[in-house]
């Protein structure tokens, strides 16, 4: 049984509030005051949360699972 | 509200059957210039109705604020305007392209490639795309001046960069080039069929070279597209060879028009430029102010049809009413941009739509910011006597393109 949540951040020093995350999937983030944020910080393993993560241009969004604590955007591609 | 209107001379509120829309565009333009009438239509008349060059009236936005909404709210689509005589600037209807497309299928093709454009991405390219104009500024200086900075620079800097992340070949450059400037031309300069003609050619060409990926599949973007068709059919044939297409013309012609635009805006108003002789160090801020203030359209295009009624400014937009934003409109709106039509690298704050905003934010606004700060910065570090060859007034500009632009640059230094 899948337990943990998903933990959400928005880097709120890169982000531009180009609106990307909040206008590809509505629900999850939303602009305020030129800055995104996520509409809930702990949500439910959800896919879709990890392609609006990968979309964002200026990589400011980061999803780490609780349980675990892996970082799963970014991923890291060095 | 009528019968409490103090003026009996003040008419009630304009309702569009009542306004005779204005002819869009206002006229040619004008340099870097903004039409006076968008200041004229933000101020008396933030949503106004025009008249397009074809597909009839449609609505203009002019403010800031209004802009965002319509970009980022789900209620304007851009998608209805696909294979439609809707009202807008080119000739041809609307591709199916990405940057037409609606949620969901535009999220699926902007995940395939958005994770290549990212800024954490681009930055491992920085060393490459600084080699790419060292080399670029070393053949300028050796060729001698004057120049003309478009063909030295402003051309081939984003054509190298956009071929090696794609992995088409930088050879083609000229016959791709002459394609996507007829393909993605206003007016009706070029006939109809020299529009769809050059689009057919860049399909084929482009789906050549998917051709060889998918027998040879190499290192570059192409070859990952083909990967997400064939194993894991994430897109159709056609929107891949789109997705190329449009990668390719995005990935150069903008930010080649934008660095000759930002170049004479510096030469024409030479403190500018002197600033950044002085402190290169300004040259980020400096770009993103050169951004806000080049306009890269011509006119307004990218038409965006309401799916229900929706209220902005005060006027009601009805479900299948056409909106035009204009970027460059909005990015010279006093309220956000004191002075707006004056450069100045020292703004607290500058949020500028120029790469729009929402959903078709551009995929490649860090590689483009960063090609053009590596770009600007070796200018005025090498070549700090810089200055136009020609007097500004003789600069000729493109006429027929989706992208204002320069035609050739002279310089001198």
């Amino acid at each position: 049984m899948d337990t943990t949540r998903w933990l959400v951040e928005v880097n709120r020093r890169t982000c531009i509030g180009s609106g990307v995350c909040a206008s590809a999937v509505p629900g999850h983030f939303t602009v305020v005051n030129g800055k995104s944020q996520p509409v809930e910080e702990r949500v439910e393993p959800d896919e879709e949360v990890l392609d609006i993560a990968d979309m964002c241009p200026m990589g400011a969004i980061r999803v780490v699972d609780e349980a675990s604590g892996k970082v799963l955007v970014p991923e890291d591609d060095a | 509200m009528t019968v409490t209107n103090q003026d009996p001379a003040e008419p009630t509120a304009h309702r569009p059957e009542e306004e005779e829309p204005e002819n869009y565009p206002f006229g040619p333009y004008r340099r870097l210039d903004m039409h006076p009438k968008y200041a004229e239509y933000r101020e008396k008349r933030p949503v106004t109705r025009v008249h397009m060059p074809y597909g009839g009236d449609a609505w203009l936005v002019t403010r800031y604020d209004d802009s965002k909404v319509v970009l980022a709210d789900p209620r304007f689509s851009r998608a209805a305007t696909i294979g439609k005589d809707v009202p807008r600037v080119r000739q041809a209807f609307e591709d199916p392209i990405i940057v037409a497309m609606d949620p969901p299928e535009h999220t699926r093709l902007r995940k395939l490639v958005a994770k290549a454009f990212t800024n954490r991405r681009v930055e491992k390219l920085r060393p490459r795309v600084q080699a790419i104009v060292d080399e670029l500024v070393d053949g300028l200086v050796a060729a001698g001046s004057p120049a003309d900075l478009t063909e030295k620079l402003a051309w081939p800097l984003p054509i190298t960069v956009i071929c090696e992340l794609l992995g088409v070949p930088k050879e083609d450059h000229q016959t791709f080039r002459r394609l996507v400037d007829t393909w993605l031309s206003v007016g009706d300069v070029r006939p109809l069929e020299e529009v769809t003609g050059a689009l057919e050619r860049l399909q084929k060409y482009m789906a050549e070279l998917l051709e060889q990926r998918r027998a040879e599949p190499r290192d570059d973007l192409l070859s990952g597209l083909v990967a997400a068709r064939d194993g894991e059919d994430r897109l159709s044939e056609e929107e891949m060879v789109m997705l190329g297409i449009t990668l390719l013309a995005a990935g150069h012609k903008t930010t080649a028009n934008q660095l000759g635009s930002h170049v004479f805006a510096l030469l024409s108003r030479r403190r500018h430029w002197e600033e950044l002789v002085a402190d290169p160090d300004l040259v980020p801020r400096a770009v993103e102010e050169l951004l806000r203030y080049s306009p890269l359209s011509p006119a307004s295009d990218n038409t965006r049809i309401a799916k229900e009624d929706v209220e902005l400014s005060g006027r009601l937009i009805k479900a299948g009413d056409a909106v035009m934003v204009n970027y460059a409109a909005a990015n010279r709106d006093p309220e956000v941009f004191p002075e707006p039509d004056e450069l100045n690298f020292h703004r607290e704050t500058n949020p500028h739509v120029a790469f729009g905003h929402g959903l078709h934010h551009c995929l490649g606004a860090p590689l483009a910011r960063m090609e053009l700060q590596t770009a600007l910065r070796a200018l005025v570090t090498r070549l700090p006597s810089l200055e136009l060859a020609v007097p500004a007034e003789e600069i000729q500009w493109r006429k027929d393109s989706v992208a204002r632009g320069v035609q050739a640059l002279p310089v001198r230094w």
